[in-house]
């Protein structure tokens, strides 16, 4: 009995996960016998396994101690902790502001939330991977879960391609994932994230190269950095919105999670073999995601290559290979997604039925149509650029300072440049809603009242964090040690 | 008091403006009247700084310190020495002017026009103050924001080109100098102006530096080539936004120079100080002629700006220049005396000619100098403002304009002949088109029937051309207090800006 006993309590830092994968059952049989004749129910009762499941995490969380369990493939630590709390919260918000367009397309279903707790499964496995077994599953699981969210509109042509051109590329990137590890498997007999950390230390052997090639590509591709972001665009503009911004947000965070975990951590002996291939991608990275952003009219397009702009910034934070750097790299993922809730937020909250709001025209005149949206919006555009008093200056501030530590001067260079560049296509937004004229024929915003307060203190977080930067800050590198 | 007054002054129109946005544009008479209240207690505060300030020292006053950001040493630090506390003076002086100038002349969401001036008034007075560079550049930035709505909301037919132009450009030269500031921060473990002062550097990072620093502040000044975004932002931006833009925003590139460039990288400064010397006497002599040609009144003032900013360049490098010529630094105090007094005259000459031109198109909807004639018959009391506004511009003894440039001038001899020869050639030139603008402006028959139908300046718009022209007056015939203010800082700035920081 003690013996059980044991084991139970041993369980504990496991909770979010056995939590949830519970609360997954539970709400696939409430969709089965009551939410299919009440539309919503299922959202509201996700919602509810969500704030409970923020609830429990911190209740059971050990934010002092790194504790492995079920046989060194599974690790809790500090940094697990913030980033599935992270986690619980996005996924919480988007699924918020989806609703009502998900009710206006006619797809409020129960499995589009139970497909949206299982990709978060998938995010969490993924965090808290110690092994390469364990990452390979979180990722398949996230993955096949978004995958067939993007194909959730089965009327949408556009979306069913979309999710063919996401699963194809996705599953070549597991493919080139599964690879790299099977040759980190070949050269030290071991899957466990810490022993292979032990076992690599010889930078330049060529198995180590390759090895290092075939992750450091899985994980580009994953995170959409160029020349592997293809998919990105595509994926974006073609799922529904309140896919869009799903994908756009709390998946992040696992591949965040993911470099972390396997490059930073596993090859940590081999540091200068990948920083050195990350440096070429973060650089295309910037340029490509900032100049083509450019040209973009669809702002879902738009937003798809500014992110994948961000995404240069926070592998800058890995090419410097310092624990400042990946502080910097996790500090940048947590605004980008906070960022990104409210911007995507406003893409779907402006689109009603039977209209999408994803052409930058639709938001000409936003100001006079709906005041609140265009200052959330436009507060998070300057946040986006990098403008003080909002988070975003600060994210870009540690990227910049990791790069000088490691006395990377031309990337630092690049990143402030490109920073200036992506600076007009936000400013481009911002003049579309403030200086413009609104045309007549737009039809009114999301008026519900829940969600734009919530869009409201997203925006309201996006400032405060900006003017008190330290509390977040110093929680960043505090995880990363 | 004094413990927080810089505070208070930083806060107090911040807050007014958001509670002026709060109440919104249905609140809007109960909102002017807040705004004008905020910016005449922003003045008011600015009495016991005047006041009590310690002439005989250059270390900081009033100062505050808060933790702002513990892991990387960056403080919410406060305080002013004599080169910053004229410029916050002059800063809570010409946001009131711009309220009242908006009083019923702005009709298109007002609340958020006044709470734009009074967020921006703040956010530049903390520019000014602040004693840490994490925190100045928070300013710095922060006040791009509120500029780039103002001209966008507000201003002309092609304000959103000439704002976005202003926004990209100015946000170019920040992130530059934000790169240098980081570097100098991982250097030497904090964010402190101070200790970027201290901090020993080779002459190959001060170069680097240096450059980023020209960068930032030079598209501030704006210096000759990087000034093309001045004019269209001045002729796009309403009154108001000319009026901070010329009056204070432009004083941010002179007070970095002052306050980053020559104490932080003073090396770099004496190996490159011929290359300002040369953009500024071309930014006065050039942009001189570019005046000249003109045809649009706010334009006219717009490179006139341009051209007095670069006295401003001109006398703060005068110094390595006089060092290099002579051997020592007499003298160069006077230079740099002269560029600080510039820099409030012009803040409010320029001010004030934008006032005046705001007045003109209130009631003609025109800039054009062709669309005028004759002024001075309709409008007398307007006519003799803007003549005296005019001849302060061209520097006529008596007004705040001669007081900088003939201290300039004067300590150019020290340095190089054939500086003051160009220097001065301004004297001609700034005389030739602000009195050529005034002659077909104002003088002359009537020009035209909609010039006769004009009517002379209202209560409101006499009250604040007459407040100004009695400072510009005052300034003129009486700097002695102003130079004392400065003094002591300023010697101490010679004395940094001559010392090197290479580490032997």
């Amino acid at each position: 009995m003690s013996e059980s006993m044991m084991t139970l309590h041993s369980l504990g830092p496991a909770v979010p996960e056995i939590y949830l994968a519970a609360a997954i059952c539970l709400v696939l049989l409430f969709e089965a016998f009551i939410g299919a004749r009440r539309p919503g129910a299922t959202g509201t009762l996700s919602l509810l396994v969500l704030a409970v499941g923020a609830g429990l995490t911190v209740a059971f969380a050990d934010v002092t101690h790194r504790v492995v369990l079920f046989d060194g493939s599974y690790v809790a630590d500090p940094l697990a902790f913030v980033l599935k709390l992270a986690g619980f919260l996005s996924v919480a918000v988007a699924l918020l502001y989806s609703r009502t367009y998900l009710r206006n397309r006619e797809i409020l279903k129960g499995e589009y939330y139970v497909l949206a707790l299982t990709a978060l499964l998938g995010i969490f496995v993924l965090i808290s991977a110690n092994s390469l077994l364990t990452v390979y599953l979180g990722v398949e699981l996230l993955a096949l879960s978004v995958y067939a969210m993007v194909a959730f509109d089965r009327e949408s042509g556009v979306a069913a391609e979309a999710a063919m051109k996401y699963f194809v590329l996705g599953a070549i990137a597991s493919g080139i994932l599964l690879y790299g590890m099977s040759i980190v498997y070949g050269l030290t007999g071991t899957l466990n994230l810490g022993r292979i950390a032990a076992a690599v230390s010889a930078p330049d052997s060529l198995g180590v190269v390759l090895a290092v090639t075939f992750i450091v590509v899985a994980v580009a591709f994953k995170l959409g950095a160029v020349p592997f972001h293809m998919w990105l665009p595509d994926v974006y503009e073609g799922a529904p919105t309140s896919v869009t911004l799903f994908i756009g947000t709390a998946p992040k965070i696992a591949y965040f999670a993911l470099a972390l975990r396997l490059l930073a951590h596993g090859l940590a002996g081999v540091t200068v073999d990948w920083t050195r291939m990350l440096m070429p991608i973060a650089v295309l990275t910037l340029v490509v995601g900032n100049v083509v952003a450019l040209a973009q009219t669809n702002i879902k397009r738009m937003l798809a290559y500014s992110t994948i702009s961000h995404v240069g910034f926070i592998i800058l934070g890995f090419v410097a290979g310092t624990a400042s750097g990946y502080a910097a790299a996790l500090y940048y993922t947590l605004v980008y997604v906070l960022v990104s809730l409210g911007s995507f937020g406003v893409v779907v909250l402006a689109s009603r039925k039977g209209f999408e709001a994803d052409q930058l025209s639709d938001y000409k005149g936003l100001y006079r149509r709906d005041p609140l949206l265009a200052l959330a919006m436009a507060m998070l555009m300057f946040s986006t650029a990098g403008v003080p008093p909002f988070v975003g200056f600060w994210a870009k501030l540690r990227i910049i300072q990791a790069l000088w530590e490691s006395s990377h001067l031309w990337l630092v260079i690049i990143a402030v440049v490109m920073s200036v560049v992506g600076a007009f296509y936000y400013l481009r937004v911002v003049k579309l809603m403030y200086f413009d004229d609104a045309p007549q024929t737009l039809p009114p915003t999301e008026r519900s009242l829940g969600v734009r307060f919530a869009l409201g203190v997203n925006a309201a977080a996006v400032l405060v964090l900006g003017v008190l930067p330290a509390p977040l800050l110093d929680l960043c590198a505090h995880v990363i040690h | 008091m004094h413990d927080y007054l810089l505070s208070l002054l930083i806060w107090l129109p911040i807050a007014a403006g958001l509670v002026v946005l709060l109440l919104g544009e249905r609140n809007i008479v109960a909102g002017r009247w807040i705004s004008l209240l905020a910016t005449l207690a922003t003045l008011a505060l600015c009495v016991p700084l005047w006041r009590d300030f310690n002439t005989h020292t250059a270390a900081y006053q009033f100062v505050e310190k808060a933790a702002w950001i513990p892991r990387f040493h960056a403080y919410y630090a406060l305080g002013v020495d004599g080169i910053s506390m004229p410029l916050i003076v002059l800063t809570a002086l010409m946001t009131i002017p711009v309220v009242i100038a908006a009083w019923d002349v702005i009709k298109a969401r007002p609340a958020q026009y006044y709470a734009s001036f009074l967020i921006m008034e703040g956010l530049m007075i903390g520019v000014f103050a602040a004693t840490d560079a994490l925190l100045f550049y928070f300013f710095w930035e922060a006040m791009l924001i509120p500029m780039f709505l103002i001209i966008g909301i507000w201003g002309g037919p092609r304000r959103v080109y000439a704002t976005i132009k202003f926004f990209l450009y100015t946000f170019l030269g920040s992130v530059f100098m934000l790169a240098a500031l980081i570097y100098m921060y991982v250097k030497c473990g904090s964010y402190s102006i101070a200790a970027f002062q201290a901090l020993p550097l080779t002459l190959t990072e001060q170069r680097w530096i240096f450059a980023a620093f020209l960068i930032a502040f030079a598209v501030k000044v704006p210096m000759w080539p990087v000034h093309t975004w001045l004019p269209d932002a001045h002729v796009e931006a309403p009154t108001g936004g000319s009026v901070i833009l010329a009056a204070i925003m432009l004083k941010m590139g002179g007070y970095g120079f002052l306050r980053f460039a020559l104490p932080i990288v003073p090396d770099a400064c004496r190996h490159l100080y011929f290359l300002i010397v040369v953009l500024s006497l071309i930014a006065v002599i050039y942009i001189g002629f570019v005046a000249l040609v003109q045809q649009d009144m706010k334009k006219l003032i717009a490179y006139s700006s341009i051209a007095h900013m670069g006295f401003v360049t001109l006398g703060v490098f005068l110094v390595y220049a006089i060092l290099r010529n002579t051997g020592t630094t007499h003298g160069a105090a006077m230079g740099m005396d002269g560029a600080m007094v510039q820099m409030v005259s012009h803040g409010l000459i320029s001010g004030a000619l934008f006032l005046c031109v705001g007045v003109l198109y209130d009631r003609m909807h025109t800039r054009q100098i062709a669309d005028y004639g004759g002024v001075v018959n309709t409008m007398p009391v307007f006519a003799g403002f803007m003549v005296l506004f005019a001849l302060a511009n061209t520097g006529l003894p008596g007004t705040s304009g001669f007081v900088g440039e003939f201290l300039v001038i004067l300590a150019s001899f020290k340095a190089n002949f054939w500086y003051s020869a160009l220097a001065a050639l301004t004297l001609i030139l700034a005389a030739a088109y602000t009195l050529w603008l005034v002659k077909r402006v104002v003088f002359g028959p009537v020009g035209n029937e909609r010039v006769a139908k004009l009517t002379d300046l209202n209560g409101r718009e006499f009250l604040i051309l007459g407040a100004l022209a009695a400072v510009v007056l005052l300034v003129g015939v009486w700097p002695a207090p102003l130079l004392k203010v400065m003094g002591p800082s300023i010697q101490h700035l010679v004395h940094q800006a001559v010392a090197t920081k290479i580490p032997a």
